[in-house]
Parts: structure tokens; sequence; C-alpha cells
């Protein structure tokens, strides 16, 4: 009989690995809670660096384990640990029983409110990263007005921010704002678009080739500096002021649409996941890996493993790398039992 | 009008709305490559004028793009063409600081 592999959580790291494992001849049970799969990256439009359309990458996903039990809807209600099994009780009455949980949870993205100052909730034309991504999916939103003539950027919004509780650096934050500025300059050609950094952090491959066309053929501004407050005209037009870092003098704008880059931040039910397997949390809120280098995917408890960014902010081929590469750590934890 | 003895400074703000871009978008049509500087200040630190004068393409650049005054940092430079060799993403210095002169 297969061996049962539960995978608690159905974004692209648990489908991925969910795939892997089912090659490998094992039982993967996806208990997602929403429902649908494909976590944050089905939310998305267009993904860096090859402009692959969201969809179809998660759709293909899907299809990859379109074999799989997958619960949707559900969550993990309690955890029994017996010497060698888990029993997990899902809310839609099933109890699974297994050697190996997968924690494939992930995310959450930054809450934008809590930086009072950006306006988020309070204004009309201020907006997330993920609030774009959906609008360009095709949903309605009547705070992107119908010809803005200059947009904003704000990086770092809830990442690097020891005052809001996270930090570390998203990733991925620099990268997206570097790719939404050239899509909404492509949808909006007589606009100009304005992106405030502390620093770019453009890591990735093929990341430093968006910038310089951002800056080249879209002629996005980049000026360093963290904004600093966000106010609203009696038009509804925005009043941002930052400094501009570079010159050593504060600098205002008014502009139509003020996007922030939401963190990366812990997922919100990771503490809850965290008590009933005694997991260990680190600092950052994030799941804590037995070691930060080689051993990222190993919890604190025998036969519970990590996958993508439950454990930190990931990028989506970081995130699949450790989705494959956690199916082989539980293929050889089995084999070794 | 009654001279009290003080005046009221002058904002340092940049007003991002009112800054002519004119002069900096006319520069980047005949040096496209002038929009990819990243402020890193290679050219700043290779110039033999900007320990004595100030003068900086980085500067230069960025003043453009705030619609401030690069007369006075382009007169110091001696056109000696070490900051194009500096720059990492190949900035047409020399020719920038020649067609901003130009366009003056």
């Amino acid at each position: 009989m297969k061996q049962n592999v539960v995978i608690i959580g159905g974004g692209i790291a648990g489908m991925e690995a969910a795939n892997q494992l089912q090659l490998l001849g094992y039982n993967p049970i996806i208990v997602e809670q929403e429902s649908a799969l494909g976590g944050h990256v089905a939310q998305w439009h267009k993904l860096f660096p090859d402009m692959s359309v969201a969809r179809d990458v998660v759709g293909r996903m899907s299809k990859s384990i379109a074999s799989t039990n997958v619960f949707l809807d559900t969550r993990v209600v309690s955890v029994k640990s017996s010497r060698s099994h888990y029993t997990l009780s899902l809310s839609n009455g099933v109890d699974v029983t297994t050697r190996v949980v997968l924690i494939a949870t992930g995310f959450g993205l930054f809450d934008a409110r809590k930086k009072e100052e950006y306006g988020y909730g309070v204004y009309d034309r201020v907006i997330t990263n993920g609030d774009l991504e959906q609008w360009m999916n095709g949903c309605a939103d009547s705070r992107i007005p119908e010809s803005p003539r200059s947009l904003g950027f704000v990086h770092c919004v809830g990442s690097r921010d020891l005052k809001a509780g996270n930090n570390q650096c998203s990733k991925v934050c620099c990268m997206t704002a570097v790719k939404q500025a050239i899509e909404m300059k492509e949808l909006f050609p007589d606009s100009e678009l304005y992106c405030f950094y502390m620093d770019l952090r453009l890591f990735g491959k093929k990341y430093e080739d968006f910038y310089i066309n951002a800056q080249r053929d879209f002629g996005v501004h980049f000026v360093r500096g963290r904004v600093s407050e966000v106010g609203e005209d009696i038009d509804g037009r925005l009043c941002v002021k930052a400094e501009d870092t570079l010159l050593g003098k504060p600098l205002k704008i008014h502009l139509d649409l003020l996007v922030l880059m939401a963190g990366m931040v812990c997922h919100p039910q990771t503490s809850k996941v965290a008590e009933m397997l005694r997991l260990d949390v680190g600092n950052d809120g994030f799941f804590k890996s037995r070691d930060n280098l080689a051993n990222i995917q190993e919890s604190n408890q025998d036969g519970v493993f990590y996958a993508g960014a439950c454990t930190g902010a990931k990028t989506i081929p970081e995130t699949l790398a450790e989705a494959r590469a956690v199916a082989l750590r539980i293929h050889s934890y089995f084999n070794n039992l | 009008m009654t001279d009290f003895g003080f005046s009221i400074s002058k904002s340092a703000t940049i007003d991002m709305d009112a800054v002519d871009m004119e002069l900096y978008e006319r520069v980047c049509r005949q040096v496209p490559s002038a929009r990819i500087c990243m402020s890193c200040g290679s050219c700043s630190a290779s110039c033999v004028a900007a320990p004595y004068s100030g003068m900086s393409v980085r500067k230069v650049i960025l003043a453009l793009q705030r619609g401030k005054d690069v007369r006075t940092m382009l007169s110091n430079c001696m056109l000696c063409g070490k900051c194009s060799m500096a720059c990492p993403r190949g900035v047409n210095t020399r020719n920038l600081i020649l067609t901003v002169c130009r366009n003056l």
C-alpha cells in the first residue's frame, strides 16, 4: 500500500511536492484552506522574469496532480501524534494517519493598513501590489483611475521595517515594482512612473535587465528615498512626500495612483499549525528550520518537513526547487525507517 | 513695506510637479544611455576635477532630472573622459556632458 504524505497548503510548493511524491510512489494528500489550489500565485497576473501567465502556470501544475487527493476548504483542526504516526483531524470530519507531514503553508501578504502614513484603506487611490495584479486579471477596481497621468510605487511596505515587526527583506517586491511599472507604462504610455526605493535588490536572473529596460525603454523614474507620508488633495489626487536621499533634499509630488509593495510576512495560521505539531517558530514569525543553510526543509519534529515560503520569503523558482528537493528528502526518510 | 530685519527661508523641497524635464528629455533623446545611470558614483570617484570642484556626472544627471542648474558643475569638466571608462553601465558620459552644454 502506498504511504500517505499529508501536505498542508495547496500553493505551488504543495502542488509541486505532491507531483514529485506521486512520481516517487507515495500517496500525497493536500489540505488546502481556500476553495482552489494555487495560493498567492493563482491571484497574480504575470510572473517575472519571462512574463508567464500565472493562471497557466498554476493550471499546468494542478493538471499534473489531477489524481491526487485534495481537500479544499479544509483546515487541520487537531493533531494526535504517536511514536511513529501523526493523526490529523480535518475540518471536513476526515481523520488522516500519516508518518510524514509536509508544511507548505506559504506566506501572508503584509496588511498595508498597518502603515497608516501611506493611507491604504483611507485614501481612494492607494492600492497594493496584490490589488494591481487582481485588476490586471480583470477584477474591477474603482480606485484605479481611467487614465492616470502619474503613478508611484512604494518599495518595502512592511518589509525591512523593525517597527512593523518585519526585519526581513521580502526579496521579490523590488522586481515586482519594476515589472508592474513596465506593465502600467505599457497600458498608459503617456503617464510618468516613479519608484521610491531604499535599495534596489534585483538579485535574480534577468532582474537587472528589467531594471535597465524600465529606465531606458520605459523612462521609469527611480527616486532613492522611502516615502514618509501621503496626503490627499480635495480633488482626490495624492500628495506624496519623500526625501531624495541622493540629493539630500525633501521631495514632493502629486500622483493619481500609488501602489504599495506589500511584503511577505508569515502566514497568519503559522502559530496555530506550529502549536498543533509542536514546531519551532523563528523571531520573524516564519517556521524555524533546523538550520538556514543545509537543512532548511527540516523541522524540529521527526517526520515533519517544510517547503516554500513557510520558512521565509522566496521566489517561485526557489519554492519549486525546495518542493522537489523535499520530495526526495521524504523519500529517503521513508527508506531509512 | 516695513523691514522687520528677517525674512522667510525658501523651501528646499523639490516640487516634482513643477520640475521642467524638457532639458533632461532632450539630452536623453540625443544620448539615450543617460537614462540608465544607476547613481553608483564611479564617474565622480574617477573624476580628476571632482575633488577640487564638485563636478560629478552622477550629480549632473540627477540635477537634470530635478530641474536644477548644472552650469557650474559642467564648467569644471576638463573632458578627459575617465568617467566614460569607469561607468559600469556604459553611459556615454563625455558625450553627455558635451550634449548638455550644447543644449543649455
